[in-house]
């Protein structure tokens, strides 16, 4: 708006000439970044639209012939990087699981739905609606065991679980931290604070490799189960220093008014605390959840395979070879759309939430 | 009962006991689980393996390994390893960091534009990726004998990087460029200390040129005098047959894994940097220009020093965060601490006792550089509130 005001009142060139020709440095900087504005666009333009190979009529011999992207790739590996060593009869089942999860999180971003019970419900609901859809053994669907699960499903199976467990587990975490009495919040401390300077992967190898040392055979369980469980715990530790931070920012006199009107401890967290920490604690816990999701793709190491995983086995084997580029851009493209997203989304909160407290 | 439950202090007591009990009572069963299960496999525990020969050998090391050195050195090599690939990470994110962060503040917006499509683009895509992606760019280099020369000296293979380097002794290469450092230390250290606040500026550069140059000659001296005998001090990579001779080799893994710790922490320090920038109060900078400062005297004088506290405490926790990103190695064998301590875990059987090391190694890797980094923090943290506009 204020752009065209000023062509307007100054016109076109002393527009330009103000903004990007100011001084001499200026204008070397507005030259060197056009031109390599112009030359990044230019390029990725040509190599993804222009000279590319879309189909995968021609086989991979087509490809080799162009400088452009072999999309082609894609066009005869999507299933394997979607969907995994899934079944292929029953590949809309996990897609459609993918897509429950998708509707899951825009479900959850609307304000309409900010309370305890409606997100337990979306998020139990929603997870129990994937979980069966890839399980099967019901409404005459087959049962597909999880060692068959992956691609992208596995890889939103093992994120929304992590959510779902490491979410009450962050509160718990939160409230015994805060708790008055020393040795309860010291030990929780204690706790927290170890595994959030360890790295991820030593607690998904350990949690994956070192369990079933440690506990009776019973309670060992399956490995993506054992490491669901490792990458929860990491996820409460953080998570709940973020809604440790947002108890710090509601006033004592909240607290204080409710113990004097006799309110008793579970309704004082559950009415008063709970829900003023976690509204401002909204930005923070998205970009955690943002992180998150970009650090599922960590269980590679462990031997799952999840969508990178099997986007390394779409090229790595036969003929398809030289298309690495390929095949990893259009897992970037995946990781992005949602990661993206997510950020944006949590940008715009942070700035709605200025606008309020201002 | 009742009375007794209600009786605060007691209740007090009994839950801290159950908590704090409960809590040991887990350990405990683990570790008589853990007992039990190794007895069945016959493995001793207790850290007497530590001084057993490995048998096996790590791609990449900075200091001499042979597949006879025991279980200590090789954990040593990892850790190592593992400093050195964050060291230089850590160098190189930051420098591309502050590039990104400063073009995302520039007040022209092609070079804003530029900023922000580099740091969306690096940062919403998970890293791990991003190390196979160039590391399948690396490896797909032509062979040595096809190499792509840069310059005279200098060659990009399938089987690494090649660059000039010199022929001395591992060790006196490791003392050269630690005095070096602790020369560019001490210049800091005079150039942000209380204790020279108060020396004349002209006086304090001549010192600071006098330790810069003591320590460069220091460290020529030291790689003069640990040169091997009978070999021009430069080697420079040549063909010799199918592989290269002389120079130094730079691992594929190592490339791959330093590039993409580099562009991926780059961009988030890019924002940390903007943050910093962004917090730095107009009317500082309105004033400086006021009382007639140039624009590079209002960056360097004003604009910089309030940004560069205003990220320090963030910029602690990613660092942090990309020490801890080191781990990442394995997934294509750069033998960084985490990969040592695994494949150790699989040859010798001694789980609990390498797993201990491992967290201790991470631990008192975060504790250092939280403390140092803190306390740098503190050195240059302003009294009062100058950071509000």
């Amino acid at each position: 708006m204020a752009i065209t005001a000023q062509i307007e009142r100054e016109g076109l060139l002393a527009v330009i000439r103000r903004r990007y020709f100011s001084s001499l440095s200026n204008a070397i900087l507005s030259i060197v970044s056009f031109a390599l504005l112009a030359y990044i666009f230019w390029t990725v333009f040509d190599w993804a639209i222009l000279s590319a190979v879309f189909s995968d009529a021609g086989g991979p011999e087509a490809c080799q012939q162009t400088d452009g992207a072999c999309w082609a790739v894609i066009d005869s590996r999507w299933r394997l990087i979607l969907f995994g060593l899934y079944p292929h009869e029953e590949h809309w089942r996990s897609g459609l699981a993918c897509i429950v999860v998708v509707l899951m999180t825009v479900l959850s971003c609307i304000p309409r739905f900010w309370s305890g019970k409606a997100i337990s419900i979306i998020w139990i609901g929603g997870f129990a609606t994937f979980y069966f859809l890839m399980k099967g053994g019901i409404f005459g669907m087959p049962l597909v065991d999880e060692q068959q699960w992956g691609g992208l499903s596995l890889t939103v199976f093992i994120f929304v679980s992590t959510a779902l467990v490491g979410m009450p587990l962050s509160i718990v975490f939160a409230l015994l931290r805060r708790s008055e009495l020393p040795w309860i919040s010291r030990l929780t401390g204690l706790i927290i604070d170890s595994v959030r300077s360890l790295p991820l992967l030593t607690i998904l190898f350990t949690f994956a490799v070192v369990l079933p040392f440690v506990l009776p055979d019973w309670a060992s369980g399956d490995k993506l189960y054992r490491v669901i469980l490792g990458s929860a715990l990491f996820f409460a530790a953080y998570q709940a220093e973020i809604i440790r931070g947002g108890m710090q920012a509601v006033p004592k006199g909240q607290e204080e008014a409710a113990k004097a009107l006799g309110i008793r401890y579970g309704a004082r967290i559950r009415r008063i605390l709970l829900p003023q920490a976690f509204k401002s604690a909204l930005p923070a816990t998205i970009n955690q959840f943002v992180i998150t999701f970009k650090e599922t793709s960590l269980v590679i190491i462990i031997g799952f395979f999840e969508i990178l995983a099997s986007g390394n086995a779409a090229y790595g084997r036969g003929e398809w070879t030289f298309a690495y580029v390929e095949v990893y851009t259009f897992i970037a493209l995946i990781y992005f759309a949602f990661v993206f997203s997510l950020s944006r989304y949590g940008a715009y909160l942070e700035r709605r939430m200025d606008i309020g407290d201002r | 009962m009742i009375r007794l439950w209600n009786n605060l202090k007691l209740r007090n007591t009994a839950l801290q006991v159950a908590y704090v009990g409960g809590f040991v009572a887990l350990v405990l069963g683990m570790a008589l689980v853990a007992r039990a299960n190794l007895d069945e496999l016959g493995i001793i525990s207790g850290f007497d393996f530590l001084f057993k020969s490995t048998g096996w050998k790590v791609s990449f090391s900075l200091i001499e390994f042979t597949a006879s050195d025991p279980y200590w050195r090789v954990l040593l090599v990892g850790f190592l390893n593992t400093l050195f690939l964050a060291a230089i990470g850590l160098v190189l994110a930051t420098v591309i960091g502050v590039i990104v962060g400063m073009a995302r503040t520039s007040s022209n917006d092609l070079a804003r534009l530029l900023g922000a499509i580099y740091v969306e683009t690096f940062r919403n895509v998970p890293l791990i990726l991003q190390v196979f992606f160039w590391y399948a760019v690396f490896t797909r280099f032509p062979g040595p004998r096809q190499a792509i020369s840069l310059a005279d000296g200098m060659f990009l293979s399938s089987r690494g990087i090649y660059v000039p380097g010199l022929n001395i002794t591992g060790l006196s290469a490791f003392l050269g460029i630690v005095v070096f450092l602790a020369g560019l230390g001490v210049i800091v250290w005079i150039t942000a200390a209380q204790r020279f606040r108060r020396m004349e500026p002209a006086r304090k550069t001549r010192l600071r040129l006098l330790i810069l140059a003591a320590a460069a000659l220091l460290m020529a001296a030291i790689f003069w005098l640990g040169r091997l005998p009978d070999t021009p001090l430069v080697s420079i990579p040549a063909l010799k047959g199918l592989n290269y001779r002389g120079g130094v080799r730079v691992s594929t893994e190592l490339t791959a894994l330093a590039v993409s710790i580099a562009i991926y922490g780059g961009s988030y320090i890019a924002e940390i940097v903007r943050g910093g920038f962004k917090a730095v109060g107009r009317g500082q900078i309105e004033a400086a220009q006021s009382v007639g400062l140039s624009a590079w005297q209002v960056f360097s004088r004003v604009r910089f020093p309030l940004a560069l506290r205003a990220m320090m405490p963030i910029l602690t926790n990613q660092y942090i965060w990309l020490v801890k990103a080191t781990t990442m190695g394995i997934a294509i064998g750069f033998a960084d601490f985490f990969m040592v301590v695994s494949i150790s875990i699989n040859q010798s059987g001694q789980t609990l006792e390498l797993i201990g090391i491992l967290m201790a190694g991470f631990l008192l890797i975060n504790f250092t550089l939280a403390a140092v980094l803190n306390r740098i923090n503190r050195a240059i943290a302003l009294k009062g509130d100058q950071l509000r506009s």
